[in-house]
């Protein structure tokens, strides 16, 4: 038997560690990003649940072209054709102050006039332009809300687990204080008490649900820190000397981090049905602001008659569903990617 | 268990005090002069009654004096006594409907105890049952089927199945109205003949010998009750499904399958009772959530509890009411976890040592 030295192309190694190639496209994003990528092209519902949200970012930007508005300077005013409380069906024509004429329209149709795609809600609310500038409100109040909440929750859960002592002890209880109350319930009461102040607008909402979104990414952050924490290489940083704060900022926070931030950004969805409900209930915004909860709360008063006049729900609620669909499809496939004790299995 | 028990106890003073804190602080967003408004019916005809109004309200106090006024009542200038306070019961005067606040919660209390209380199984048992199928049954077609429920239940937003069920059922096929009684058996109700034993309608019903009261309640908490069960559902199955995979990788399982035992006695004797830890916290929470007020259900089914009670407030921006059913909430749900957490280490010894 001969024995083997390991040679200078470290063959050996080669052998008995398992090589995978790694493409330029892998190269080029990174391996997390690209694992990512790879778990939303995985399975049919992950590429289903991208394509819908690029058919929902291209309705967003597309918007003023799909719907031109009546004034552009207020373009999340949806547009009334009078002011008759019964709802109007599908295809009628406008009577009062029609918007422009957006120009695709007589190239698909061959009419010339505008009409009400989806109807008209109570008041004569356009439902359509509801539901196109409504996009635009769902991407805008998702991402601000979540984006503002995990970097609070970031911020607050990673000092709670650093300076631990007293100030975690402070910070903890404080969430658990806050974690009382549901959490509808408190972005609700929140809500009603900013409104007199600020005035009616997306605001009082938007910061309803920051104020006691944080709480559950402070908590996730700070558990993930106290175990990275533990982790060997943390000690071995430690050991040579290497200054705490650098040791959060460079080492643990970073391997903490990522998979929240992107399991967060599929919070989207939640943060979109959590203020939905709220303007639903008749929080927020204006009456006539295009939104959807606020286009579905119009049906209320229709609740006896929805047999006749169905497509002021059936529009909205399938667009809404859809919309918050899309992330949870794509965030049931990235959590299986993300999940560390799956991690390397796929 | 004792100890365990006295622990929490001590806790219970301190979220009650950080509660009414959250809930005061939210008050003092508003400008002492709009927080007048709220104290005063009319429209005041002069500054002085306003200047007057803050001053008897002592709203421009400090706040430490202003907490403990709004806590334990506020002194009477004249006669020197205290009046109202949070701690004796009263959460103020509610502008919208004309009564105390806590008058408000002591009606419609008892039509969200009575819906809890039924919906209590359909909330909690279709989940388990499916969860653990699914994980019984580990990526077959009942699983797929599970998480496609789960995906698609997640995304409908409970207003908007609400509504859809009520095209259905009411709009269309006139089954299950919304409201809490058919006008008919509401005078029945009202009427001297008819006790209230126990304020809760069906129970009482029973009580009253009418069978036909009961039906007619009961027809109208079945689209409520289905709205709840379904958003829960997805949660029990996801949370059962996990726990129930993670109990049958467990190496006594292993060994229960090793000696011969039936699959059937494995998974239901050894492992679905280890796996129903985390669902039993679960499930408390779950209810103690729907006692709280289930806001949007209760909204959209025109359902007389302290939920709906709760959104019509807000909405109408009546914000001394909507604090008082905060302060409510808040008390029950302290109460009720904390029932939860000493159920949950009788039945699980490894919380009490932990």
């Amino acid at each position: 038997m001969t024995v083997q030295t390991p040679s200078a192309d470290n063959e050996l190694l080669g052998q008995a560690v398992a090589t995978r190639k790694i493409g330029r496209l892998e190269r080029f994003l990174g391996p997390d990003n690209y694992r990512v990528m790879q778990g939303l092209l995985k399975t049919p519902a992950s590429i289903a649940g991208t394509i819908l949200i690029s058919f929902f970012v291209l309705i967003a930007i597309a918007a003023p072209v799909l719907a031109p508005p009546l004034n552009p300077n207020d373009p999340y005013k949806i547009p009334r054709d009078g002011f008759k409380a019964q709802p109007r069906e599908m295809g009628s024509e406008w009577r009062v102050r029609p918007p422009e004429v957006p120009f695709w329209w007589k190239a698909v149709t061959g009419k010339d006039e505008w009409v009400h795609i989806f109807g008209t809600a109570q008041g004569q609310f356009d439902i359509y332009y509801g539901i196109i500038w409504g996009t635009r409100t769902a991407f805008k109040t998702g991402l601000i809300v979540v984006i503002t909440t995990v970097l609070l929750g970031i911020i607050i859960g990673s000092v709670s687990a650093y300076y631990g002592g007293w100030v975690d002890m402070v910070l903890m209880r404080i969430v658990d204080i806050l974690f009382v109350l549901p959490s509808l319930m408190a972005t609700l009461i929140l809500a009603a008490v900013l409104t007199p102040v600020i005035g009616r607008s997306l605001a009082p909402a938007m910061i309803a649900l920051i104020a006691f979104g944080w709480l559950g990414y402070a908590r996730i952050i700070r558990g993930d820190i106290l175990s990275v924490k533990e982790r060997d290489y943390v000690m071995a940083s430690r050991v040579i000397g290497v200054k705490d704060s650098r040791i959060l900022f460079r080492h643990i926070l970073p391997n903490a981090i990522f998979p929240t931030l992107v399991l967060a950004s599929l919070d989207i969805g939640t943060v979109t049905i959590s203020f939905a409900a709220l303007s639903f209930l008749g929080i927020g915004t204006e009456v006539g602001y295009a939104d959807w909860g606020q286009v579905l709360a119009f049906a209320r008063n229709w609740i006896t008659s929805l047999n006749t006049y169905w497509y002021i729900i059936v529009w909205p609620a399938v667009t809404l569903v859809l919309f918050v669909m899309s992330w949870n499809l794509v965030g049931d496939a990235l959590r299986d990617v993300l999940d560390p004790r799956l991690r390397g299995k796929i | 268990m004792t100890t365990y028990i006295i622990r929490r106890l001590l806790l219970v003073p301190l979220l009650l005090f950080g509660v009414s804190v959250l809930i005061f602080g939210m008050l003092q967003f508003l400008e002492p002069i709009e927080r007048a408004a709220l104290y005063t019916r009319d429209v005041p005809k002069n500054d002085n009654m306003i200047t007057g109004v803050i001053k008897k309200y002592c709203l421009d106090c400090p706040m430490y004096q202003q907490y403990w006024n709004w806590m334990a009542g506020r002194k009477d200038p004249i006669s020197g006594e205290r009046r109202g306070g949070i701690i004796f019961g009263d959460f103020g005067w509610s502008k919208t409907t004309s009564q105390p606040v806590i008058q408000l919660i002591q009606r419609r209390f008892p039509n969200t105890l009575d819906l809890t209380l039924w919906a209590v199984i359909p909330v909690i048992i279709p989940g388990i049952w499916l969860g653990v199928q699914a994980a019984v049954h580990h990526n077959g077609w009942i699983d797929q089927a599970a998480r496609i429920f789960s995906i698609v239940g997640t995304s409908v937003p409970i207003f908007v199945f609400g509504l859809v069920a009520l095209m259905f059922f009411y709009a269309n096929l006139q089954w299950f109205p919304p409201g809490r009684l058919s006008d008919v058996y509401t005078q029945v109700v009202t009427s001297s003949q008819f006790h209230h034993y126990t304020s809760l309608l069906t129970i009482d019903a029973l009580l009253n010998g009418r069978f036909d009261v009961f039906l007619d309640a009961l027809r109208h908490m079945v689209l409520p009750i289905l709205t709840l069960s379904y958003i829960s559902w997805a949660t029990f199955v996801r949370v059962t499904r996990g726990s129930m995979l993670e109990t049958l990788r467990q190496e006594y399982v292993v060994t229960a399958r090793a000696k011969g035992l039936p699959e059937r006695e494995v998974v239901y004797g050894h492992a679905r009772p280890n796996a129903m830890l985390p669902v039993v916290t679960l499930a408390g929470f779950q209810v103690v959530g729907l006692l709280a007020g289930v806001i949007i259900t209760e909204t959209v089914f025109d359902y007389p509890g302290i939920g709906s009670a709760a959104a019509q407030a807000s909405a109408q921006l009546d914000v001394i009411t909507v604090l008082g059913f905060a302060m409510f909430n808040g008390l029950i749900l302290i109460v009720a976890n904390l029932v939860v957490d000493v159920l949950y280490a009788v039945v699980d010894p490894r919380v009490r040592l932990s």
